[in-house]
């Protein structure tokens, strides 16, 4: 009897909910921390980073337009659903990262839990950062955050799926829609993720996630005029100045990469993360009879 | 202003057919927001004037007096001083014109009719069971009438505000119209009392059910309910009797009445004036003060400007 | 006879001014080092006010070092409520001199003595009033328990709202433990050299703020210099945008505050007087030099030739001219430069074949002037419905139903503010939650207040002015500062 032949998976990329391969045609391999070979990720380019960014603004309204206990309950589902695959990221992790089976467990764990910290961030974050404002006139005056728009966000390249869940999730709980590049050379448990969001409530372009060269899509993402945002925690140091300077042309929020480094992501969650992706809007109206 | 359209559509006719036809149009004038009216009312209020303009501003106001006594207790004595006030307001300057009128009760009309003979100053009469407005419409009617026979040459009817506040509106079309009616060629001046009123989108309603109904004046209020005039409040009836206008190309009069006591509250109403519905206005035949102690301040601004000195009340008369 | 008002003008003789003014570095005027200067021109009579010191890049080193100086060794080290109390000083020295201040704002910008009185100065104050109140309640403020000024601040500021400018960047930087060194525009030194002398009346320790004057290079040279933590820009999205080039790959925190191309927009239902007055106070306020103006009306189809007509009458009584008159509506145009833009963008209006209308009114011999103009036949295709003008003019638009008003409003690359008149209340909100703007202002417009947030979505800039909100500008906050 010979051993079964498994069926290994096709790793593409997630835009408007599907999984297109790269309009390239173009692959690359993945290994694993022992520079053994796990997969052919599909190698996206400037056109697949402009797909996802149409299909991320297409989402926009009607994310944004949510009602944030909606969201949360999103978000929520997708805990779950992690939770139902852990066996499956647990291996993914160890394989992309090489960590210990024991440690490996702990950061998917934490990355589920990630997911609950901030979906339940969806309903409060207006309360903390809202206000009404004492105006000296006879105006009712109030200030609410509302999400910026479309955000790009450049994966950590160490901790391919608790740095990817930590910065994803803020950004997607306010209600704006991102565009992920993942980790360059560890991008098999984003892809995975996607096939979660794709099953679950998330609706489709909400997140889009790309797989690639970091300096050869990035730069596309940070020029996108119909970018509002980005997020390049996972950039080296020396192209982030470079995405930093393209994304002044339409003005976006640069979230710039940590001084020290990529963090091991075991704090709690940042609401500053959560800030980053917000306006905040100003209503003002007469109070009279 | 959205009236002239709507007004032109509906014709005047079917506009004023029935409480219901009337609540139609009325509420469909656009609302009156309460702070940007005051907020526009009180920069014009910041307008400065001076030289010329300064003199002009504080004689035309004397020109545009109702001097008014409207009290129980007045008598024929205190009508008869306050005429010859009227007639005379400066008695060491003759240059100084009369005020535009006398406004008494009815049952004074007559003594104000003779101390008032040959001055060209005219006679106002309240009617209409001022000030409340509470009687039937046969009484005022001949409330009115009374006014008239006596010799007024100008009736100040008020309204019915329960009738306006429970929205039957034909009512007190037809009473202003009634009115109007035995006034016949005599300027009919309509009391709102705005200060019952209460909000600045029931005094335009008011304004527009007033002219409607064939009113000369619209007059902000008795003198007896706080508040009285305000800047904002005329300023919303300015901007009533401009549209009317433009809609019917009738012009209707506006009076402020009440609590105007100074020289610079006038100069503020003539600002609001020429600012609002026009110079047309800028008139005693269009705007009015009804007034009593603004007489005197508008005369110790004025010997101010001339002398340079500032003026003290001993040297004016107290009638 | 015509009831004209005559002449108001506001005395003058309070006003001293210096011949020639210094740098403020340290607490004291002192010359630049290469001892460069310019004129600062009135622009309503053209005469010259005072000669104005140009800092080079020497200059900004000194103020940039002093400001550092002064940040470690006093300002960084004193309680809030101390930092408070200087704040509370200059507010309440600001009221004092509220009327020279004034005057002086009108004539070295030009706009009207009514609105320096009425809105700027008083405004200034309130700012200074508001962040003292917050300089000992940081640690409140739900940005972290213990939450770190930056360092020094180096501020650039446009010629608008010269003083007030200052006081939205000056007074939340001093407040959140910062020192300052602080560029006002080229041709509006003056105020911001009076509130140097102000803060020398404050005993405002030395260094804590300095003053730069001098154009665009001075203000590149001191957003680009190494020694700023913080850079917060209040100007054109062309130089903003620069600005965010420039400080890519540093630790510099910026905040910008742009252009704008903000939608007014009125519905049917509108108060139509108030709207009227809205619109005249959303695109002729300061000449129209306000970076969330209203320059792009939005009628509804229904009510446009009413509201035309309304506006149209009411610009017939908009006084032009001098700006120290009290009667005057509207000033005069900053500089011969923005006269020039202004123009250009009025000739390209016609150009593209919008109707273009003003008032009958005469405009005064000297001096940079430009009638309030309004512009009808206007399409979101047209470059002045697209283009900030910065000046008083207008272009109408017309619009069916309140999701193509939105489309309309939001059909821009700024985001600034936006204005919305209705009396149904529902469709505020509804318009509210759509506009993508920071700042939505419903049955009214152009409001300020230093307890509300101000500042734009997407082109427009980002961060905040104002409110608990401004404070995020001028502190390390949560993990930031490594909390």
């Amino acid at each position: 009897m010979t051993e079964r032949l498994t069926v290994p998976k096709t790793h593409k990329l997630f835009i408007g909910g599907r999984f297109p391969r790269s309009e390239s045609g173009r692959s690359f391999i993945v290994t694993d921390s022992k520079r053994r070979f796990l997969a052919n990720a599909a190698l996206a380019s400037r056109k697949d980073a402009r797909d996802a960014v149409v299909a991320a603004r297409k989402a926009f309204p009607g994310w944004s337009g949510a009602t944030a206990y909606n969201r949360g309950q999103v978000l929520y589902r997708v805990a779950e659903l992690l939770e139902g695959r852990r066996r499956q990221f647990v291996d993914e992790v160890i394989a992309a990262e090489g960590l210990t089976s024991k440690h490996a467990q702990e950061v998917v764990g934490a990355s589920i839990d990630r997911w609950i910290s901030y979906a339940g961030w969806s309903d409060k974050i207006a309360q903390i950062d809202g206000a009404a404002n004492p105006v000296s006139g006879p105006y009712f005056d109030f200030s609410v955050p509302e999400p910026t728009g479309v955000v790009a966000i450049v994966a950590p390249q160490k901790s391919a799926l608790l740095g990817l869940v930590s910065v994803l999730a803020p950004v997607i709980v306010t209600g704006c829609t991102a565009v992920v590049l993942a980790s360059e050379s560890r991008p098999l448990p984003a892809v995975t993720l996607s096939e979660v969001l794709a099953t679950s409530d998330v609706p489709a372009g909400v997140v889009n996630v790309l797989s690639g060269h970091t300096e050869e899509v990035a730069p596309w993402l940070a020029a996108h005029m119909d970018v509002n945002a980005v997020d390049l925690t996972g950039a080296p140091i020396q192209l982030a100045a470079d995405l930093e300077r393209s994304a002044a042309e339409n003005l976006k929020r640069v979230l710039r990469p940590p001084v020290d480094g990529e963090p091991d992501w075991t704090g709690e969650s940042d609401v500053d993360r959560i800030r980053f992706v917000l306006e905040t809007k100003t209503v003002w109206h007469p109070i009279g009879i | 202003m959205t009236s002239t359209p709507c007004l032109a559509r509906a014709g005047l006719g079917e506009v004023t057919a029935s409480d219901s036809s009337l609540r139609r149009f009325l509420h469909g004038l656009p609302g009156v927001d309460e702070v940007a009216a005051e907020a526009r009312a009180a920069m014009l209020a910041t307008r400065s004037i001076k030289a010329d303009a300064k003199q002009f501003a504080l004689e035309l106001p004397i020109r545009m007096i109702d001097l008014t006594t409207l009290e129980g207790r007045d008598t024929t004595g205190k009508v008869a001083t306050l005429c010859a006030k009227a007639r005379q307001p400066e008695p060491s300057d003759p240059d100084v014109p009369p005020v535009a009128a006398v406004c008494v009760y009815p049952d004074l009309v007559s003594e104000a009719r003779r101390c008032l003979e040959g001055s060209g100053v005219k006679v106002a009469s309240v009617a209409t069971g001022f000030p409340s407005g509470r009687t039937s419409l046969a009484v005022k009617v001949h409330d009115t009438m009374d006014a008239i026979d006596a010799g007024a040459d100008e009736v100040d009817m008020v309204i019915d505000r329960a009738a306006f506040f429970v929205g039957r509106y034909r009512q007190i079309f037809d009473e202003i119209r009634a009115v109007k009616q035995a006034c016949g060629q005599l300027h009919l001046k309509v009391i709102l009392e705005t200060g019952e009123l209460a909000t600045y989108d029931n005094v335009r309603r008011a304004s527009w059910l007033a002219m409607l109904a064939g009113a000369d004046f619209i007059k902000t209020s008795t003198g007896k309910v706080s508040p009285a005039a305000t800047l904002p409040v005329t300023l919303v009836m300015l901007e009533a009797v401009r549209d009317f206008r433009d809609a019917t190309g009738r012009q209707v009069g506006v009076k402020p009445a009440g609590g105007i006591r100074t020289a610079k509250d006038a100069i503020r109403y003539l600002v609001l004036v020429n600012e609002t519905a026009g110079p047309d206005w800028l008139d005693p035949a269009w705007f009015r003060f009804g007034a009593s102690s603004l007489l005197n301040d508008l005369l110790m601004q004025r010997q101010r400007m001339h002398t340079g000195r500032y003026a003290g009340p001993d040297y004016f008369t107290v009638d | 006879m015509r009831f004209d008002y005559a002449p108001a003008p506001q005395p003058t003789d309070f006003v001293d001014l210096d011949a020639s003014y210094g740098l403020f570095v340290g607490g004291e005027f002192v010359d630049p080092v290469d001892g460069r200067r310019f004129k600062s021109v009135s622009p309503s009579s053209e005469q010259v006010l005072a000669e104005v010191a140009e800092a080079g890049a020497e200059d900004v080193d000194r103020a940039v070092a002093t400001a550092r100086q002064a940040y470690d060794a006093v300002w960084s080290k004193l309680p809030g409520l101390e930092r408070g109390k200087y704040l509370f000083r200059i507010a309440r020295i600001i009221a004092e001199r509220a009327r020279e201040l004034a005057v002086l704002e009108s004539l070295d910008n030009g706009k009207p003595i009514r609105e320096s009185r009425d809105v700027d100065i008083p405004l200034v104050a309130a700012h200074f009033f508001y962040y003292a109140g917050w300089a000992d309640k940081l640690p409140h403020a739900g940005l972290g328990t213990h939450p770190r000024s930056l360092g020094v601040a180096g501020q650039v500021i446009p010629w608008n709202f010269p003083l007030l400018m200052l006081a939205w960047k000056v007074a939340p930087a001093l407040a959140c433990g910062n020192t300052v060194v602080l560029k006002p525009a080229e041709t509006t030194s003056l105020t911001a050299l009076r509130f140097a002398e102000i803060c020398q009346q404050a005993e405002l320790p030395p260094g804590v703020v300095n003053i730069v004057t001098g154009a665009g290079e001075t203000g590149r040279t001191l957003v680009t210099h190494p020694g700023v933590n913080k850079v917060a820009f209040t100007g054109s999205t062309e130089v903003g945008r620069s600005i965010a080039q420039s400080v890519a790959g540093t630790d510099k925190k910026v905040t910008l505050e742009l252009g704008g191309k903000a939608a007014n927009v009125i519905f049917d239902d509108a108060p139509i007087d108030q709207a009227v007055e809205g619109i005249v106070n959303g695109i002729f306020f300061n000449q129209g030099h306000v970076c969330c103006a209203g320059s792009r009306l939005l009628v509804q189809e229904s009510v446009y030739e009413d509201v035309l007509a309304g506006l149209k009458r009411r610009m017939g009584t908009l006084r032009v001219g001098d700006p120290l008159d009290k009667n005057t509506d509207i000033g005069a145009i900053n500089s011969p430069q923005q006269l020039e833009k202004i123009r250009l963008m009025s000739e390209v209006g016609e150009a593209e074949g919008a109707r273009r209308w003003s008032p009958a009114c005469p405009l005064p011999e000297r001096g940079y002037w430009f009638p309030p103009t309004v512009f009808t036949g206007v399409s979101q295709a047209h470059r002045i419905a697209r283009e900030e003008i910065f000046g008083p003019v207008l272009s109408v638009l017309t619009f069916r139903t309140p999701d193509e008003a939105i489309e309309k409003a939001n059909n821009t690359p700024y985001g600034l503010s936006a204005g919305v008149w209705t009396e149904k209340g529902s469709r505020i909100f509804w318009m509210a939650q759509r506009l993508r703007a920071g700042v939505v202002w419903a049955n009214t417009f152009n409001r300020l207040d230093p307890a509300s947030p101000f500042g734009g979505y997407r082109e427009s800039g980002y961060g905040r002015e104002g409110g608990r909100h401004g404070l995020t500008a001028y502190l390390r906050t949560g993990q930031e500062a490594g909390q």
